[in-house]
């Protein structure tokens, strides 16, 4: 209802803020008791008045007509037309305004009347989907906890199957069983009764025998007829049964059995001593072993068990001693067991801390080549050694071949000739090149002995002339003795700067001595043109 | 390798003197004595009967010849062709005859068990033993011949008595822990006896030769047990095979075992070398098929086979034996040492036709050898550790650590080695067929394959 009013024209003439409250007033909420609302439009009617009676003035009567013939046109009553009584006049003509006026009212009341059963409308589908909505929550509450129960379900039946399997299998295995046993007793059975039958066919013979024996009477006596005696196998007469004889017999029984313990006691005993030794070598190699690394590798932490063997070897080393004299004696024979076994023990962690510590270094230090690697490096070199070798072969075959090419003998003096013209001409450059080269080399040699006469001749010079200025210099020196500082100081000024002079001469000769390249002219120049600064 | 021609004999009763000189076949109700070498007759006597049993003495002298059916026992003089010995035992029956170590008494077992009778050939002398156990080796002598086991059986309950051969002077006496007494045997050295229960329990007692309980072995109960006994040579070990085709061995200083083979049915996983015997028969020619070839060439029909070597894994056959009867052919039944007691040869006799050798030193599998069909018999060589075996064909298959080779014995008609028998040097065997027997000479400086 209020959207309608919203639609008022905005554009009139009217009073922008009249319309607006208009519209404002109706736009007012209807809230869900239609009754209140309609109870409420009461005193609204009264502001409606004050506002109706704002809309229409003595001044815009014929306005306000036509508006409103204009508006009950819109509104479908084309019928009534609200006129003025008098033109230009402040009245209307009573029937079309009551008219109007009541036809409006029917139109309200419709409207009202529909509005009522749309609110009760409303209600009831609100109600409706309320109660939806709490059926909606309820049943979706119903729905988890059956899928919460199926699930619980689902699980007592996995187990409950799963339990079956046990039980099928166990039954499996004891029928298995049944069956193995049954077989045994069936076999002895059929054993028991195989045997029983070979003893009654066996005292069934002797019955027979038996009753043969009684009818015949004629006991056949168990005789022997031999030719002659023999004599005993060892040559030896017969002895009498005595007790001596007996006592003999126990004797030689006991003597056999005896030598046999003995002869197994020896072996073992060899044995015992052979595997003691092994496990003493053992022993040792392992806490050589051990030992150095020990040093080297463990820290402080290892100090205890380092002097724990430490202790342990001395230990051992006393009673090694001990041990070899005592050999059946058990806490010796303890001991090494003992020993043997820390020993391992300590040889396998160092063993594992070994890998560890390969294995971190694998891990971290890249540079180090792992085994595989230098391996495949290996099988690659060889593999390239192994393809040099066949190549050099294939060549050594193809050289071998084209030698030995089976051309007829010009051509083959031909081709031989130009090989050896070829191989000529090579030899004969070769000789050109050396003899310039040694020609080179003479006359670099000839230079080099040239600058070394000149050199020579320089030195000669400069000795000359040193010893020239020494003597002017000595000649020079008054033996007046109030500058005896000067002058030794002058002359050991001239000593100084005459052992300058020297090393540089060191420094000549040697370059002299080790640039004797052939072709190193600036070698010479330099060497020449040294001054003796 | 040599083979010498086919003689006749009868019974399998064909046996070379102990001093390896003679070599004693029966024929029929006759005795031939051969030089081994030669295998020229030297000998012929002529007993009363069918030979039943013959046995050489252990001088190398005498001879006795049983025949069980007349309950006579007849021994010859090699040296004095002339003397003549004859046992009867009268009524009562002979079962069986055997000589003692020292070769001047024999003992005859009488029927049913009844008794032993012990003649003396030098006193005429007779005595009785009574209430010996009839089983599978119920006596035993030392192998130093002083002393023979017993087993008796009085009162339901098994007793062992240990006789001095020297005189027969009952030595020790005592009762054993067996339910049923299936055979005992000494060690080698003579100072342990090895006592063994029947199939129906599986139990080894060890008694000392002073009749001491020195140790018992179980290896499970209530299925059938031990099927096999025997000794290693140089006594440190006692192999037990079983019906559960396992032979287990023990040791001699804690009587423990020490470890067990296993002869399943299919072989992987081992370093042992199986060897399969393949035939392969020999193509006919259509163009070399003359009258010529036909008589001279029964080889034509003689199928060839050697050795393969098989890669692993390799699938064995098996015989499934019957489970309702008794004495099932299941389980170790042959087992047998090497002399130098390195390798013990095996027989499962599910897998009859396959022999196992294992390797004392490394107690592990070394070969296996699968033959086209059952094997009959195999024995070690006395000298060196060289296995013969034979399955019933016209061939012998030797078997050493260096190989396998399966040769065929060269006789016309065809001749089936049923078993054999190493001279005691090592140099020759005697194979022999179902009325046949043949020499084979090895040479003693070639190694086989």
């Amino acid at each position: 209802m209020g959207e309608w009013w919203t639609t008022v024209p905005i554009g009139t003439s009217m009073g922008n803020y009249d319309i607006s409250s208009i519209s404002h007033v109706t736009m007012s909420p209807l809230r869900q008791n239609n009754l209140v609302s309609m109870y409420s439009s009461l005193p609204l009617s009264k502001s409606s008045y004050n506002v109706i009676s704002a809309f229409c003035t003595e001044d815009n009567i014929p306005q306000c007509i036509s508006y409103m013939n204009q508006e009950l046109a819109s509104l479908g009553l084309s019928s009534t037309c609200i006129e003025a009584s008098s033109p230009g006049g402040a009245g209307l003509s009573t029937v079309p305004a009551l008219n109007a006026m009541y036809e409006l009212l029917q139109i309200h009341r419709r409207n009202m009347g529909t509005l009522e059963e749309l609110e009760k409308e409303q209600l009831k589908k609100s109600s409706s989907m309320e109660h939806m909505q709490m059926n909606n929550s309820r049943l979706k509450d119903q729905l988890e906890l059956s899928i919460r129960e199926k699930s619980g379900l689902h699980e007592t039946e996995r187990q409950l199957q799963l339990k079956i399997k046990t039980l099928q299998s166990c039954l499996k295995t004891e029928k298995e069983e049944v069956q193995k046993l049954q077989s045994i007793i069936s076999s002895r059975a059929s054993q028991y009764s195989h045997d029983a039958k070979r003893k009654e066919r066996e005292t069934a013979k002797l019955k027979e025998r038996l009753g043969q024996l009684l009818v015949d009477r004629k006991d056949k006596k168990l005789a022997i007829d031999v030719l002659n005696c023999l004599g005993r196998s060892d040559g030896k007469r017969s002895h009498w049964k005595t007790a001596k004889a007996t006592a003999s017999h126990e004797g030689e029984m006991y003597k056999s059995l005896l030598s046999d313990y003995e002869a197994s006691q020896r072996a073992l005993m060899l044995e015992n001593a052979e595997l003691k030794k092994v496990l003493q070598q053992m022993k040792k190699e392992m806490m050589h072993i051990l030992s150095p690394r020990q040093l080297s590798t463990r820290g402080a932490t290892a100090d205890d068990s380092q002097d724990q063997a430490d202790s342990d070897g001395e230990e051992k080393a006393g009673n090694s001693s001990r041990e070899t004299l005592d050999q059946s004696c058990e806490h010796a024979r303890e001991q090494l067991t003992n020993s043997i076994r820390q020993q391992w023990r300590k040889l396998r962690n160092h063993m594992e801390k070994l890998d560890s510590q390969v294995q971190n270094q694998l891990e971290s230090n890249k540079e180090v080549i792992p085994r595989e690697t230098h391996e495949d490096e290996m099988e690659r070199m060889r593999h390239e050694v192994q393809q040099c070798k066949e190549f050099i072969h294939a060549q050594q075959q193809l050289l071998q071949q084209q030698l030995n090419t089976s051309f007829d003998d010009e051509t083959a003096a031909l081709l031989n000739d130009c090989y050896t013209l070829e191989e000529k001409e090579r030899l004969k450059e070769e000789w050109r090149l050396f003899e310039e080269q040694k020609r080179n080399f003479e006359r670099e040699r000839k230079n080099f002995t040239e600058a070394a006469i000149r050199l020579g001749r320089e030195k000669k010079a400069f000795q000359e002339d040193r010893a020239s200025w020494l003597k002017n210099q000595f000649l020079n020196m008054t033996p007046f003795t109030d500058l005896p500082y000067q002058s030794v100081s002058l002359f050991l000024n001239l000593r100084k700067n005459a052992s300058k002079c020297l090393p540089q001469k060191q420094d000549f000769s040697v370059v002299m001595g080790t640039e004797h390249n052939l072709n190193d002219d600036n070698a010479l120049q330099s060497s020449g043109s040294q001054p003796f600064t | 390798m040599n083979f010498s021609e086919v003689f006749k004999q009868s019974n399998q009763l064909c046996k070379v003197s102990p001093d390896g000189k003679y070599l004693a076949t029966c024929v029929q109700y006759r005795l031939v004595v051969r030089d081994v070498s030669t295998l020229q007759i030297l000998q012929l006597y002529t007993c009363l009967d069918q030979i039943s049993h013959m046995d050489w003495a252990s001088d190398s002298l005498f001879i006795l010849c049983a025949m069980y059916k007349r309950g006579l026992v007849q021994v010859w003089s090699l040296e004095q062709p002339d003397w003549h010995c004859k046992i009867d035992e009268g009524s009562i029956g002979l079962l069986s005859s055997r000589w003692s170590p020292d070769g001047r008494h024999v003992l005859n077992t009488t029927e049913f068990h009844l008794r032993i009778t012990v003649w003396s050939l030098c006193t005429k002398a007779v005595s009785y033993i009574k209430y010996p156990k009839a089983c599978q080796k119920g006596i035993d002598f030392s192998r130093d011949g002083c002393y023979m086991a017993l087993a008796e059986r009085r009162d339901c309950k098994d007793y062992v008595s240990v006789f001095v051969c020297d005189d027969w002077h009952l030595l020790r006496h005592f009762e054993t822990e067996t339910q049923d007494l299936a055979g005992l045997e000494w060690s080698p050295n003579g100072c342990v006896l090895a006592v063994w229960d029947s199939c129906l329990e599986y139990k080894v007692l060890l008694y000392s030769l002073d009749g001491r309980l020195l140790s018992t072995y179980s290896a499970y109960e209530w299925s059938l047990g031990i099927k096999s006994v025997t000794w290693c040579p140089s006594s440190q070990f006692l192999a037990i095979g079983s019906y559960d085709e396992k032979v287990r061995i023990l040791n001699h200083i804690t009587w423990k075992k020490v470890t067990q083979f296993e002869h399943p049915a299919t072989i992987n996983n081992t370093k042992a070398v199986v060897y399969k015997e393949v035939e392969r028969r020999p193509a006919v020619g259509s163009d070399d098929l003359s009258l010529h070839n036909i008589t001279i060439g029964t080889t034509l029909f003689n199928t060839q086979s050697k050795y393969e070597i098989c890669p692993l894994p390799v699938q064995l056959p098996v015989v499934k034996p019957d489970p309702d009867r008794a004495n099932p052919k299941i389980g170790v039944s042959t087992l047998a040492f090497s002399s130098d007691s390195r390798y013990l040869a095996t027989k499962n006799d599910n897998m009859a036709s396959v022999v196992w050798v294992w390797d004392m030193q490394k107690m592990s599998l070394e070969a296996v050898l699968e033959q086209t069909s059952a094997v009959r018999c195999f024995q070690w060589d006395p000298q060196r550790p060289r296995l013969a075996l034979c399955t019933g064909n016209t061939k012998l298959y030797l078997w050493s650590p260096a190989g396998c080779v399966s040769v065929q014995v060269p006789t016309e008609g065809g001749f089936q080695v049923q078993s054999l028998n190493w001279h005691c040097s090592g140099d020759s065997l005697i194979l022999l067929g179902k009325e046949q027997l043949c020499l084979c000479y090895m040479d003693t400086d070639q190694e086989d394959k």
